[in-house]
């Protein structure tokens, strides 16, 4: 009899929606169907049974095809090449748990690694603004139980993160917002018109690249200062007329994502929305959230966080001591002057995202990748250790958007004898043990 | 399990009464017996003074805030960063260390127990996170409720026997040790942007005050008989002239019977008493309450305080005080960090930099310093910094020496900037009073374990407690007469025994001995009206699922769970 495992989190984005219902074969070993998740969600679960997965490491021939090895010789393979390696990037975590990057940090920290997380080429240039002004922030409940006015800035929810709108920030009926969507003025702010912006109240078209200007003109009229006939393509008009519909409301929040992080200005933009909510906070309560992308790339900042004091880029390579400086420390600028004599990736995918130049930096390097699936930094790994899938076939803990920890489920077997991030980190770290113990690699 | 014997050391032990006697303790099996084989490794103490291993009563070491303040102060690495001598993983952080640091240098000072002070329950798991990954020294954290929407609906109709269902639900869901009141009230109105600065001011939409809360919570804490009694953060905190709400607030205390099995005997744990002690109408003419405050606290014997020590340093408030750190933040406009938390709390962080050169900050040091020195009874005064509000608790051994020798805290005194101005608004410079070893004793190790309810196993080195020992190079016969002296020997134990283990040893960490997270389980009578709340709010307000809201056991692998019960109350 197949059945229905509940409260399930999904893998998949920084919302964390943990209602997902998953039916299981009875077996425990197949996903059937995946209800209350979105399209990009129940994907990711309907991966766990596609034909074609790989079970077991694969390495690089002298002719460049792969070969199936087992996981003691590739762990062998990857403990060398880091015992070896006097610097080596440590890349990704944001797929997997907490508990797998703690194991990480520990192999780092004895190997001399750099570990770096993808907020490097994503909400980076938010945290080096959280380090620069601070962020007055709240859960995403509050929003749910009390947000009158809702700003999307730069974020497409609609399609990167598909059931925030429906969970928190538009359409919920909370505590004090019982009309829900009605009781909401919702604000999109964006170059293009979105799907979000459909949902929108107020569309401002701001002309590309002049966030930072927009955001300043409206402190600027909350200040109730002269402003110039238009900023950014926008009327002043409009900006005076948004502004005191904010000032109006009881409970105000920004949501915004790669269109502030990655535009011009990057950084200096989220440090002026950052201080826009403080200054709305003289008029009524204001909050600001960034739209965190995948599942748990807020978990990796939080161990780093706790172990080191930095969120991302966590030089350990003295040993002795961390490291932590966006420029220097950052995974792109490492490759972009070949400064790591070995890659370790786990858990997301540079390959796909990275500037072209990193990577083929990264391709002339041993490189190892631990994920559970092909993707593009695999093909060019001389190592890749596949694993079990977590939140879908292990457990261990992730961090939502807004910070809160939620605890993965397991909902089905792996296949056969494949192991999990945990494992696999824990057994290259007694191997990595033992060859320091014998002087090296 | 090895056998140790201590010989020949000065012993302190308020549990026994024992004053600085030359005394031999012996340790087996991680407790301390009454004698050992001969076989036993012998630790020569002499010249030097033996203690049980402290316990810190109230700091912020682990969790959400803590953590903020980590990652969003890289500058706070720049001071202190660097890896010291012994089996030891990097280390980082002055006045927010990372958690490898926080264990080791609570163990280098001689301390055996940290209570975390501040658990919001949604983030109770990111707590224990933190917890597990602190080396050597016991932890346990104290759920924060005093704005939480459930207790406030219940005390609003007086509800004692739903609220401590709660309550006892709760603790089971986070692994939380007591109660924990922040700012009753004023955190709530905060996620409105507004506060509750009186403990009449009644709370917007709920209609409670705080007072009420605090009563309420006083008396459900007393019918559950929990180890530890409400521990409270004021309302008013840092502003001048808050004294007034701070004895009205004490006085709620008044009638309040402890009821317990662990031999506690306060109702009300009132923490960070420096920064409720402030008279005067504004900043320029700020002065000390501390004489009001603590000829209250002497009488009043059902109160236990802690200190709350300024210790000059540049550090980072942290506090569920939300509204207080925006209204630290419009004073010194450096960056600030907030999050507010659904249904239950909130929390700020502001940088803060106390500077000798401002009479302010001196006049707040002397307060903190004044508050221990007028505690009658040291079994009821610990000493805190509210690490790191006041000063990262890294500090403790300079404020004990200010606190053990008039001379050097005089030096200090009389060479601030404005030392005119703090002398005059302060009561410091007339008090000759030093802090004695034994009732050192008292307000770090015997106090804090009584007052949260472990004096069973902790505070003193009777047989059959935890062998947790400190041991410091101070000989009682000829105590340090400068500062640095008598910091170095209280910030590097010579040995630190966390249950019969040696962790430190000359100031070095030696072993990660084995950490224990402590919780407690309340047991109640079934309550279907609690239990039909809580699914409620999960299903419409929480944006998590109540299935996902409980900490898993893993997180705390080496669990100590107290038992209450109190069904049949």
């Amino acid at each position: 009899m197949p059945k229905d495992v509940t409260d399930v989190i999904c893998p998949f984005c920084g919302t964390l929606c943990d209602d997902v219902v998953v039916t299981v074969s009875d077996d425990n070993k197949t996903i059937l169907s995946v209800k209350n998740a979105c399209a990009i969600g129940a994907e990711k679960f309907n991966h766990q049974r596609l034909p074609g997965r790989v079970k077991r490491p694969r390495m690089r021939q002298p002719d460049g095809t792969y070969k199936e090895v087992s996981y003691d010789e590739a762990i062998d393979w990857t403990a060398k090449m880091l015992v070896k390696s006097r610097k080596t990037l440590m890349y990704g975590w944001a797929s997997t748990s907490c508990q797998a990057m703690s194991i990480g940090h520990e192999i780092a920290e004895k190997v001399g690694g750099i570990v770096d997380n993808c907020a490097t080429v994503c909400h980076g240039s938010s945290l080096i603004a959280i380090e620069d002004v601070g962020v007055p922030s709240c859960t995403l409940g509050e929003v749910k139980n009390r947000a009158d006015r809702v700003i999307f800035w730069g974020c497409n929810p609609a399609h990167a993160h598909p059931r925030h709108m429906s969970r928190y920030s538009i359409f919920p009926r909370g505590f004090f917002t019982v009309k829900g969507h009605k009781g909401r003025k919702i604000y999109c702010v964006d170059c293009r018109y979105t799907d979000t912006a459909k949902c929108a109240d107020t569309f401002i078209q701001v002309q590309q690249g002049f966030d930072y200007e927009l955001l300043d003109a409206f402190r600027t009229a909350a200040r109730g200062e002269a402003l110039p006939d238009t900023v950014g393509g926008v009327p002043k008009e409009k900006i005076y007329e948004v502004v005191e519909e904010l000032k109006g409301g009881r409970f105000g929040i920004i949501f915004f994502g790669m269109g502030l992080t990655h535009t011009m200005g990057r950084n200096h933009n989220i440090d002026e929305a950052i201080c826009l909510t403080r200054d709305m906070n003289d008029f009524t309560k204001f909050v600001i959230m960034a739209m965190r992308g995948h599942w748990n790339v807020t978990g990796s900042g939080q161990v780093l966080g706790w172990q080191y004091g930095f969120p991302y880029a966590v030089d350990l390579s003295r040993r002795d001591q961390a490291r932590h400086q966006t420029g220097e420390t950052t995974s792109v600028d490492l490759l972009n002057r070949n400064e790591v004599e070995a890659c370790f990736y786990i858990a997301t995918d540079p390959g796909a995202h990275f500037p072209i130049n990193a990577m083929i930096s990264s391709s002339k390097k041993p490189t190892v990748t631990i994920d559970p699936h092909i993707n593009c930094t695999t093909e060019i790994s001389d190592v890749h250790i596949p694993v079990a899938m977590v939140g879908v076939e292990v457990g261990g803990c992730a961090y939502r958007m807004d910070n809160v920890p939620i605890e993965t489920r397991k909902v089905v077997e792996p296949p056969e004898g494949m192991l999990t991030d945990e494992e696999v980190l824990t057994k290259i770290n007694n191997r990595v043990d033992e060859l320091l113990a014998k002087g090296g690699a | 399990m090895s056998e140790y014997i201590i010989k020949n050391g000065h012993v302190f032990d308020p549990v026994q009464g024992i004053k600085g006697d030359k005394k031999d303790i012996a340790v087996k099996d991680g407790k301390i017996v009454e004698k050992v084989s001969s076989s036993a490794k012998v630790i020569d103490a002499k010249d030097k003074t033996v203690m049980a291993g402290a316990l810190e009563v109230h700091a912020h070491v682990a969790g959400p805030k803590v953590n903020a303040g980590r990652w969003y102060r890289p500058e706070d690495k720049h001071f202190d960063s660097h890896k010291k001598p012994g089996i030891t993983r990097i280390e980082g952080g002055k006045s927010i260390p990372t958690v490898f640091k926080t264990g080791y240098e609570y163990a280098r000072m001689g301390f055996t127990f940290a209570m975390e002070a501040a658990m919001p329950p949604l983030y109770a798991r990111h707590v224990h996170e933190e917890i597990h990954d602190t080396p050597i020294i016991d932890e346990a954290a104290l759920p924060v409720l005093g704005n939480n929407w459930f207790i406030m609906e219940y005390l609003k109709n007086n509800e004692v026997e739903n609220t401590a269902a709660y309550i006892s639900w709760l603790m089971r869901q986070t692994k939380g040790y007591g109660v924990k009141v922040v700012n009753p009230g004023g955190t709530e109105a905060w996620a409105w942007g507004l506060n509750c600065l009186t403990i009449h001011d009644p709370v917007p939409y709920f209609d409670i005050t705080p007072a009420e809360i605090m009563t309420g919570l006083m008396t459900a804490n007393e019918y559950l008989g929990l180890p530890h009694s409400m521990h409270v953060h004021q309302n008013d905190l840092g502003n001048p002239g808050n004294y007034k709400t701070t004895i009205e607030t004490l006085q709620l205390a008044e009638g309040v019977k402890p009821k317990n099995t662990f031999g506690r005997e306060q109702v009300m744990h009132s923490t960070h008493l420096q920064f409720h002690s402030y008279k005067g109408t504004n900043w320029g003419d700020f002065e000390s309450a501390a004489k009001e405050v603590m000829d209250y606290v002497n009488k009043q014997k059902n109160i236990t305080i802690d200190t709350g020590n300024v210790t000059l340093d540049e550090t980072t408030t942290m506090t569920a005080d939300g509204p207080f750190e925006h209204h630290l933040h419009g004073l010194n406009h450096l960056k600030w960090f907030n999050v507010d938390v659904e249904l239950e709390t909130a929390a700020g962080v502001v940088p803060y930099i106390y500077d000798p050169n401002i009479s302010v900050c001196a006049k707040q040091w002397c307060i903190g310093l004044e508050i221990a020195l007028m505690a009658k009874d040291p079994m009821r005064c610990f000493i805190t910094t509210d690490h790191p509000n006041a000063g990262p608790f890294t500090r403790y051994p300079r404020v004990y020496s200010w606190l053990m020798s008039k001379k050097v805290r005089d030096e200090r005194l009389n060479t601030f900037k404005n030392a005119d101005k703090v002398i005059g608004a302060t009561y410091l410079a007339n008090i000759d009073r030093e802090i004695t070893l034994y009732e050192l004793a008292q307000m770090t190790r015997a106090g804090p374990a009584k007052c949260l309810g472990l004096m069973k196993d902790y505070g003193g080195l009777k047989a059959g407690m935890n062998a947790d020992i400190a041991i410091y190079d101070i000989n009682p016969d000829k105590f340090p007469s400068d500062g640095p002296a008598i910091e170095k020997a209280f910030g590097n134990a010579a040995y630190l025994f966390k249950d019969g283990r040696i962790c430190v040893e000359g100031g070095k960490v030696v072993d990660m001995g084995q950490k224990k997270t402590f919780w407690v389980d309340a047991k109640v009578p079934e309550n279907k009206q609690v239990m039909h709340d809580v699914r409620e709010k999960f299903l419409r307000y929480y944006s998590v699922n109540e299935n996902n809201y409980p900490v898993p056991e893993s997180y705390a692998p080496h669990q100590h769970i107290i038992t209450v019960d109190a069904t049949k109350a």
